[in-house]
């Protein structure tokens, strides 16, 4: 019970890990293309909250330094997975992911 | 001041991020998932406030939850999402799928039960007040190489969701 | 009880924002203030728009409620609680349901670090204006929600717009903004800051608003977030989200009663928000004019006086509206009314007079008048601008302003470069 209420980093690093598991199960396991690419933000976040967390730990900010790059990867994976998605949308009429199959044979 | 990081606020916050993680990969209608998912960014960013950083806090809710999110909303209401509803929701390979990431799962339990020691118990002081100035002496000082890539990354971004995304150039 | 009390009176000496000293008490004080003023000033907005947009269209205005219509927004109000709060069949309900709520929030939440003296703000942050940005940023899910959730072709359409709008002239906005934080950074130390009350005073330090600062750049960076401002809070003339002509109502089409109030409150808080920023930024906030030109303290005298001769000259203005009523015995009670609001108001004005009212009220008199003036542009906007195509909108936002807030930015950083380096020779 003591160490529920003293909150240190490993509690923070627990947190990302279960947010990472929910984003990598959401990538297995979804037909959506949309809900797959959300659930990437999700993995991206939980390494974001790791990263942040490791930079209190140690008293630095290169932890929150990395954490912005980490924001700008996401905002470029968004904008371009989003168009794929629309040039997808386009030719197929869907959004599932189980019929982009045109490389598969 | 009294301390920030109370537990209460870390585990309703972080009650708030799991439920609205599950519920972001559990909805059917992506708009519900969309929703979901920026109610975990904003907890999120409010975790980040009890890390003292404040800054990273700010950029958390101005682009993902301002930005990135917005995009996403806007994309699900340009496809058609209405068959897709119809469908069945998770693919054939759930069951590989899920024994996957119970083994990550596992992997982290071991990790973070072995590794109770590597991480100190107390963590370091650090100045809240100015952690914004600090962050831009990191960004363009020692970090400016990283940062130029960035930019370019986002440029090739920008013309990759153009010609993506356009009919015609 | 003692301790109560002292906690409470703990908060009086001290020289900062009631939530950086960390005192509860004052905190929800200040929050209730805040939230009282900003309603009656939304109220007063309703009034006055309809008045000034019918002044302006040669016509009268509310007549008939009160005195020159002045009961109009109460008897408004009443209307819209009574009505029946209608959901369509087919609508999402929980969205539908939370959406006004999330834009009310985002509105209302920017007023958390808005500046109005400089101990006289919920808190200070360090992200001040970061925070402001991003929270008003959000007012836009809740549109998108409401938009989506009515099921409905026009608010979808009308949400669609909107959100592409906004994310739009958010990057323009930023740019400005981000050059007008450049300029914080011109002290002997050079190192910015990003909160509220700390800009203002590195105006207050550098003795010029940041609009006239490397004349012209600042004002171009301020005609940028004027225009950015306007498109961001989906007024005339980029009020496409919500074109009655071409869309009904746009995204609150489905939306009646309380729900729809809500809406609308959280317009005209938002346009007070992104109006505070404007003043913060680069109006000098809370400082009266010339803070250190015209500093001893005859004129420190007259500039006291302002808040009570303003109120004085609205009584004054009652009082001449009210002898020029019909001397018909059916507008008696509205002359007696209008009379009455005048002695009201003159009574405030004179309680204004007082040295230690007025000391205390003066940096709110000068940020709230000079919000006003902009409430006043919203409105002179809407009477006279065409309403934008779409397409206009976005090569506006993307081609024109885009461009020139990147110009600026980097004028405005090479200029203070260089002002950097010949200080230090």
């Amino acid at each position: 019970m003591e160490s529920m209420l003293h909150i240190t980093t490993l509690h923070y690093l627990v947190l990302g890990a279960a947010l990472f598991l929910l984003g990598v199960i959401g990538v297995l396991t979804r037909r959506n293309v949309v809900i797959v690419l959300m659930s990437i933000e999700l993995i991206l976040n939980a390494v974001n909250l790791n990263l942040v967390a490791f930079s209190r730990m140690w008293g630095g900010l290169h932890g929150q330094v990395f954490a912005i790059f980490v924001i700008t990867d996401a905002a470029a994976e968004a904008a371009v997975g989003l168009g794929i998605l629309i040039a997808f949308f386009r030719n197929k009429e869907t959004v599932n992911i189980d019929e982009v199959n045109l490389l598969k044979w | 001041m009294a301390p920030v990081a109370t537990p209460f606020f870390f585990y309703l916050l972080s009650g708030i991020m799991l439920i609205g993680g599950i519920l972001v990969i559990t909805r059917k209608n992506p708009v519900h998932s969309a929703l979901a998912l920026i109610v975990t960014l904003l907890a999120q960013a409010s975790i980040y406030l009890m890390l003292y950083a404040p800054f990273v806090a700010g950029v958390q809710i101005i682009l993902y939850a301002g930005g990135i999110m917005v995009l996403f909303l806007f994309v699900i209401m340009l496809v058609s999402i209405d068959r897709s509803m119809r469908e069945r929701q998770f693919n054939s390979q759930w069951i590989p799928g899920i024994i996957a990431a119970t083994a990550l799962g596992g992997l982290f339990m071991a990790v973070f039960t072995k590794g109770n020691d590597i991480f100190p118990e107390h963590a370091l002081p650090m100045v809240e007040n100015d952690n914004t100035q600090q962050i831009a002496m990191k960004l363009y000082g020692q970090y400016m190489f990283a940062f130029e890539i960035a930019s370019l990354l986002l440029l090739v971004a920008i013309i990759g969701a153009v010609v993506m995304a356009k009919k015609r150039i | 009880m003692g301790q109560i009390l002292d906690y409470i009176k703990s908060y009086l000496s001290s020289s900062q924002t009631p939530g950086a000293a960390g005192n509860m008490f004052w905190v929800l004080v200040y929050i209730l203030l805040v939230f009282a003023g900003l309603s009656v000033a939304v109220i007063a907005m309703n009034w006055l728009e309809r008045k000034i947009l019918a002044h302006m269209q040669v016509r009268l205005g509310p007549m008939r409620v009160g005195p020159h219509g002045l009961m109009q927004p109460i008897a408004d109000a009443i209307k819209l609680l009574l009505k029946e709060d209608i959901m369509p069949a087919e609508a999402d309900g929980l969205i539908f349901w939370v959406a006004p709520f999330v834009v009310v929030l985002a509105a209302f939440t920017t007023f958390v670090v808005v500046p109005f003296g400089p101990t006289h703000a919920i808190t200070d942050m360090n992200i001040g204006i970061l925070f402001m940005l991003g929270v008003s940023s959000l007012s836009v899910l809740g549109i998108v929600m409401a938009g989506w959730a009515s099921n409905s072709h026009y608010p979808l359409i009308g949400a669609l717009r909107s959100s592409a709008q906004m994310v739009s002239y958010e990057v323009a906005m930023g740019l400005a903004v981000v050059s007008a934080i450049l300029m914080t950074s011109l002290n002997a130390e050079g190192t910015g800051t990003l909160s509220m009350i700390g800009i203002v005073q590195a105006q207050l330090a550098q003795g010029e608003w940041f609009i006239f600062k490397f004349f012209p750049l600042g004002l171009i960076a301020f005609f940028i977030f004027a225009v950015a401002m306007v498109a961001e809070t989906n007024r005339a003339p980029f009020d496409l989200a919500e074109a009655e002509s071409e869309l009904t109502a746009g995204f609150h089409t489905e939306y009646s009663g309380f729900r729809w109030s809500l809406f609308f409150l959280a317009e005209y808080s938002a346009m007070i928000a992104v109006s505070s920023i404007a003043v913060t930024l680069w109006l000098g906030g809370w400082l009266r004019p010339f803070p250190n030109f015209l500093n001893n303290s005859t004129w420190d005298l007259v500039f006291s006086l302002f808040p009570g001769v303003t109120f004085l000259l609205f009584a004054a203005m009652c009082f001449y509206n009210a002898l020029r009523m019909p001397k018909h015995p059916l507008f008696r009670v509205q002359t007696i009314g209008l009379a009455g609001f005048g002695v009201v108001l003159g009574l405030i004005g004179l309680v204004l007079f007082i040295p230690a009212v007025s000391v205390r009220i003066q940096d709110i008199f000068w940020f709230s008048a000079k919000v006003a003036g902009f409430m006043y542009l919203y409105i002179w906007y809407r009477g006279t601008f065409p309403r934008y195509r779409f397409d206009q909108l976005m090569r506006m936002g993307w081609k024109v302003l885009l461009p020139m807030g990147l110009g600026v930015l980097i004028l405005t950083a090479s200029v203070a470069l260089l002002q950097q380096k010949l200080w230090h020779q």
